[in-house]
């Protein structure tokens, strides 16, 4: 599998964002997408999402389900958690497991896996923001989709489950999957660096 | 059809549980409606001519009141960001949340409309017929309204939007709503039942139909 985009232009009331970029994933790797706040980073990982509209250029996946498009295949954990504070973590996570369709490996083990099989019954209200990262982390874990787009995934993170998280990173690799992910800090794994807007810290 | 019953639930789920909207549509019509009488005064039968006019007009107020939750809070904490990038139809979508927004919210309108006909001193069978033609046409001020939610989402503008285009596409809804409930309480009068109650049903499946699909082409397009 292989996901491509050639001579991307995002454009974000009215005002250009970038233009002109090329990416390239394949399969069991990963691409960090690094640059200065504002830079588009963001705006890059909703343009493959398909939630803003692509102003040029052309997104194209390779060995996917030919039926689907790019945003079918694809998680995005984004600034915003969609998490419901009414609902408890594990109404939160199966929701989201059966909406989302798929293969699911089943709430309670996802909740293990980021640590969060305590705080089960807990309404998601009542968590810390490290925990509701956590929460969201687990969501990708219950459907297999082989794309994960990360804005920022570690942030809120502390060192142990920034830990936990790369571990979680490299199966998914391992495993086949591509991840993009828009960060400053390192991700913890073997990570390919595309940067958007010139130097970061110009 | 698994995520469609789950997104059913969820957002019941949410609107019964502490926080949520769906009792606040129930006390705003019974805010209305309790009154109404004390406005208008102690005469019995202008209370009982009045009366579905009143119900109608509290029902619709208050399904209003609700709607700019219905995509707003998925809006504000991302989920609806998720819910694009699914593989659900959109427009199927569209249409299960405006259907569990109408469990939540409409049916407890027509629930509480037999006791707030005590209140303005309608009978039993008028009772019935307000009742009959709210749970008929609230699905339609839902439906409608959702169109509006969904535009009031893309164009990041809160309830003041929602209100003024929503409520020209539910005046018909009120007419015909009206219309029927006084052609079965005045037995005299020289139009049927049956006739302004067909059109309010027409008027409720046409916005079955048309709603969930001009929702998801609003937000489709609109996101950003």
């Amino acid at each position: 599998m292989r996901l491509a985009g050639h001579d991307l232009r995002c454009v974000r009331a009215g005002r250009e964002v970038f233009a002109g970029l090329d990416f390239e994933v394949s399969a069991g790797e990963a691409v960090a997408v690094v640059g200065a706040n504002g830079a588009g980073k963001t705006s890059l990982l909703r343009l493959i999402a398909g939630l803003i509209t692509l102003a040029g250029g052309t997104i194209a996946l390779d060995g996917g389900d030919t039926e689907l498009n790019v945003a079918e295949h694809a998680h995005y954990l984004g600034h915003r958690d969609a998490l419901k504070p009414a609902l408890t973590v594990t109404e939160n996570l199966g929701f989201w497991a059966e909406f989302l369709g798929g293969v699911a490996t089943g709430p309670a083990a996802a909740l293990e896996a980021v640590g969060l099989g305590h705080a089960a019954q807990l309404p998601a209200g009542f968590l810390s923001a490290g925990q509701r990262r956590r929460l969201s982390i687990a969501r990708l874990l219950t459907v297999k989709r082989p794309i994960w787009l990360l804005d920022e995934p570690t942030s809120a993170l502390d060192a142990g489950s920034q830990k936990v998280f790369a571990g979680l990173m490299t199966a998914h690799l391992t495993g086949g999957g591509l991840i993009m992910a828009a960060t400053h800090t390192p991700l913890g794994i073997e990570a390919r660096e595309l940067r958007i807007g010139g130097m970061a810290c110009a | 059809m698994t995520a469609l019953s789950s997104l059913i639930r969820r957002d019941i789920r949410i609107a019964l549980r502490v926080g949520g909207g769906a009792l606040i549509g129930v006390l705003f019509f019974l805010t209305v409606v309790v009154l109404m009488p004390f406005a208008i005064g102690p005469d019995l039968n202008l209370l009982a001519r009045l009366g579905p006019a009143i119900l109608w007009l509290g029902a619709l107020l208050a399904s209003l009141l609700t709607l700019d939750r219905l995509f707003m809070a998925d809006h504000d904490d991302g989920s609806l960001d998720l819910i694009l990038m699914s593989r659900t139809p959109l427009e199927l979508t569209c249409a299960a949340k405006a259907l569990a927004h109408w469990l939540a919210a409409g049916v407890p309108l027509v629930m509480a409309t037999p006791v707030l006909g005590l209140l303005l001193n309608l009978d039993a069978s008028a009772t019935a017929a307000v009742a009959l033609t709210l749970l008929v046409g609230t699905p339609a001020l839902t439906f409608t309204g959702m169109i509006g939610a969904a535009l009031a989402v893309t164009l990041q503008r809160g309830g003041l939007l929602l209100a003024v285009l929503v409520l020209p596409l539910s005046i018909p809804v009120l007419i015909f709503g009206v219309a029927a409930s006084n052609a079965a309480i005045v037995e005299q009068g020289t139009m049927s039942f049956s006739t302004p109650f067909s059109i309010l049903c027409a008027i409720s499946l046409a916005s079955l139909v048309i709603g969930p699909f001009a929702a998801a082409a609003s937000l489709r397009h609109g996101m950003d």
